[in-house]
């Protein structure tokens, strides 16, 4: 159960780590991906990243020059001219005119950009001349802004943690660390994630003062963090606390990843495989996800058939074969696999082709491992006397010597 | 006509001073003093060795023995001494021979080299097993006739005598080279037995002792170590106890790359590519010695193959198990289950109607009285280890040159981060 949250957990993630910018609709679909109705669910910065990853991904052809296009038009919005420049080399003119470098346009923004930060400059300065505390946590809350703005994320990373000095109320800090999640999502820098998540938390703890949107947002920043370090029980569990809020909405958006759970709660494991199966095209063009997809998947078919034994004493293989569309002498290399690991303590009956459940002899156990555990413990410290004495005797031949 | 006097006084001397204890004493004396003149003397003290008793007068005979064997002498000459010298070591007394530990090893080395020489090492297995009873103040002690012995087996092949040594468990070493070629000839024995678990842990004495540079006998028992982790646990793990000295977790491995790309493809579990290694590298393996024991570990991985098939399967037919271990036919799958069924390695069945293996449970219920003593000596076993332990901590607390060195590294701390409270009360 746990597995399958972890995948559909992250489609959650997705929309709301996207910081301010709520989501119109998501669309995961099994078809071949739309790529405009994809980018459509997202805005800002994280469009454009994420249409750079699906351009990259996608190999080639009219995909990546479509993503390519809007990600470029995406960005004639903003005012980051660092990221423009590279997403003009990607195109390298294979659009046309209309998407060569645009040099005018990005001299203009710069130079905007430099009056801009100027000015910001200035007013910093005489907020903290004034030391009006809450002037200077939103001028460097602008400075961060506008160095997000522009592509400079270690700076406003750097900028947002410093507000922290003048935060006077739960919510500014709160703020804060959303702020600083943010950034650091995009810079890939996923321990400050998981400790800016703790932190937040821990000072919801103190006032209560999180409403649910918020909750949310930090829970699944904190799934993002923990699967980026492997983590992925934990990063289940995060995601599961959202289930009652948010899961059911979402899902309804989403009619096949419902079903898929749906069959999954209720056994059909060869029906929830093929959903999952056709979802992956797409969740491998996911920015977050495509590192983790085969492991998860792998994770997931594993669960389904320890599963899928756990309940039964014995188990026809055929039976089990056709629930999991596949042919028996390829479902017994599988259980053979989790048995060898360890996962299904069962054995395979290749005769009749039937699973049987076994249940280890506690008592048996013990005893071999009692005896095992002597007989180790005798030799180790045996060996250990040895070594004492060799080293004693090596001692008193140096201090022979020196006499 | 005076020197022959003084070797006639000195027969006296060891006739008359062998009864007591403080005779045997002053009699020691005197030997040493003479032991320059015996040594110059040494062609005409063989006679004389028959007016002595080696029972009765053990110490003064070792003496003249030892003079009588330190000079070059024919063949012939050769194989009576080894019979005098046989039957000395039969009949001399434990107490007084080990009054001049040197000069009986010298003696027994003697005897050794000699009986190599007339190509008949097997007459020296039982009187050396006879001077190390004699030499050794407990079972516990190892000496230097230890490693000799277990060559002379290994070179008769009577792996069994050695073996029944190397069931004592020795804890007192002195000699580092002892014990090193003791735990190696030891380890090689074991495995001409294939006692493995036994071989393992005398060489892994050798690979984790302590050592300021790295020894030959080292390599060698390292190499063998892989082989047989291979054999017997079907798994080498490359990275040395923390134990073990910084010379030998420094460069033994690259004295050993064979052996370690042998235990890689091993791990793979994939009996081809492990044949065509060792195929490869055959003639590495015949320089060592070493072959017979990695034609051993090719044979050992069908057998770990099939002890994993009896954990995950009940039933299996020959013919999957033959395709599972790639084994070429089920009839020699058959024969390799059958040897492990007889060597107690699986619990199994073998249908040959249909032909299907059944694979059964350990049938130990660890209800038997037999068990149930194995279970009590064990547990007697480590309750003597553990008090040794405590005895040994207690000796070493009191070791002045111990106390003195824990004293100065402890200087090197603030005073301040020590309170009052001895720390093993500082729970």
């Amino acid at each position: 159960m746990e597995a399958d949250d972890e995948s559909t957990g992250q489609m959650i993630d997705e929309i709301y780590a996207n910081g301010d910018d709520p989501p119109s609709r998501p669309v995961i679909s099994g078809e071949q991906l739309d790529v405009e109705a994809y980018a459509a669910l997202y805005s800002g910065r994280t469009k454009v990243v994420r249409l750079l990853f699906i351009a990259e991904r996608c190999g080639g052809g009219a995909m990546e020059l479509e993503a390519l296009r809007m990600a470029y038009d995406e960005i004639k919005k903003g005012e980051n001219t660092q990221l423009f420049r590279e997403v003009v080399q990607r195109i390298d003119g294979r659009l046309g005119p209309e998407y060569g470098p645009d040099p005018a346009w990005a001299e203009a923004v710069d130079r905007r950009a430099e009056q801009r930060k100027e000015k910001l400059e200035n007013e910093l300065n005489a907020y903290r001349t004034n030391l009006i505390k809450e002037s200077i946590r939103m001028g460097y809350n602008d400075f961060g802004d506008f160095y997000y703005v522009h592509g400079l994320l270690g700076d406003a990373f750097k900028n947002y943690v410093r507000t922290r000095d003048y935060c006077t109320t739960g919510k500014h800090i709160t703020h804060m660390c959303l702020n600083a999640i943010l950034v650091s999502i995009e810079m890939g820098q996923f321990t400050h994630v998981s400790s800016y998540v703790s932190k937040a938390e821990q000072n919801s703890q103190n006032s209560d003062s999180l409403d649910t949107i918020t909750a949310a947002k930090l829970r699944c920043a904190a799934g993002i963090a923990y699967l980026e370090a492997k983590k992925y029980k934990l990063a289940a569990r995060k995601n599961k606390v959202i289930d009652n809020i948010n899961f059911r909405n979402f899902l309804e958006l989403v009619p096949e990843v419902r079903e898929l759970i749906h069959d999954f709660y209720s056994s059909h494991y060869a029906s929830c495989l093929d959903y999952l199966g056709s979802l992956k095209a797409n969740l491998l063009l996911d920015i977050h996800l495509h590192d983790h997809v085969e492991t998860l998947y792998e994770q997931i078919r594993s669960k389904a058939l320890i599963q899928y034994t756990h309940p039964f004493l014995s188990v026809d293989l055929h039976m089990m074969a056709n629930a999991f569309k596949t042919t028996v002498a390829g479902l017994e290399k599988e259980l053979e696999a989790l048995i060898t690991d360890n996962q299904i303590q069962a054995r395979i009956d290749s005769h009749n082709k039937i699973l049987y459940a076994r249940h280890a002899d506690q008592r048996n156990a013990t005893f071999q491992r009692v005896l095992q555990t002597g007989d180790e413990f005798d030799r180790d410290v045996r060996a250990m006397l040895l070594r004492a004495n060799l080293i004693k005797h090596d001692y008193n031949q140096k201090s022979l010597r020196k006499v | 006509m005076v020197k022959m006097s003084s070797v006639d006084a000195l027969v006296a001397q060891i006739q008359g001073l062998s009864g007591n204890s403080s005779d045997i004493h002053q009699l020691h004396g005197h030997l040493k003093q003479s032991d320059q003149f015996l040594h110059a003397e040494s062609t005409r003290l063989a006679p004389v060795l028959a007016q002595l008793d080696p029972a009765k007068h053990s110490l003064g005979y070792l003496y003249l023995l030892e003079a009588v064997t330190s000079v070059p002498f024919t063949k012939e000459r050769a194989n009576e001494l080894v019979v005098v010298v046989a039957r000395f070591i039969n009949a001399c007394t434990a107490k007084q021979i080990r009054l001049a530990p040197d000069k009986f090893i010298s003696v027994c080395r003697r005897f050794k080299d000699q009986v190599m020489l007339l190509e008949a090492p097997m007459r020296a297995v039982a009187p050396l097993l006879t001077a190390i009873q004699k030499l050794q103040p407990s079972t516990e002690h190892l000496t230097t006739l230890h490693a000799d012995f277990l060559l002379v087996c290994l070179s008769t092949k009577c792996y069994k005598t050695g073996l029944r040594l190397l069931e004592d468990n020795i804890s007192e070493v002195d000699q580092p080279r002892d014990f090193f070629l003791y735990c190696y000839y030891g380890g090689m024995i074991c495995i001409g037995q294939k006692h493995f678990r036994k071989a393992l842990e005398l060489l892994h004495n050798v690979v984790t002792a302590p050592m300021s540079t790295l020894s030959a006998i080292a390599v060698e028992a390292y190499k063998k170590y892989i082989l047989v982790s291979l054999i017997h646990l079907g798994q080498f793990t490359t990275s040395f106890p923390k134990y073990t000295s910084s010379a030998a977790q420094r460069s033994l491995k690259n004295y050993c790359q064979p052996y370690l790309e042998l235990a890689n493809s091993y791990s793979t579990g994939k009996i081809s590519e492990l044949q065509t290694f060792v195929q490869m590298n055959r003639d590495k393996f015949v320089v060592d010695t070493n072959l017979g024991l990695v034609k051993q570990v090719v044979s050992s991985m069908y057998k770990r193959n099939i002890q994993r098939l009896t954990q995950t399967y009940l039933t299996l037919s020959l013919q999957d198990i033959a395709n599972t271990v790639q084994l070429s036919s089920p009839k020699e799958a058959e024969m390799h289950v059958l040897q492990m069924i007889q060597d107690g390695e699986i619990y199994a069945a073998i249908n040959q109607k249909d032909g299907m293996v059944r694979f059964l449970e350990d049938p130990e219920q660890y209800k038997t009285c037999e068990m149930i003593e194995h279970v009590d000596s064990s547990i007697q076993r480590m309750m003597a280890l553990s008090k040794k332990l405590t005895a040994m901590d207690e000796k070493m607390s009191c070791d002045p040159s111990y106390v003195s060195k824990a004293g100065r590294e402890r200087q090197r701390f603030d005073f301040d981060d020590f309170d009052g409270v001895p720390q093993r009360f500082n729970l």
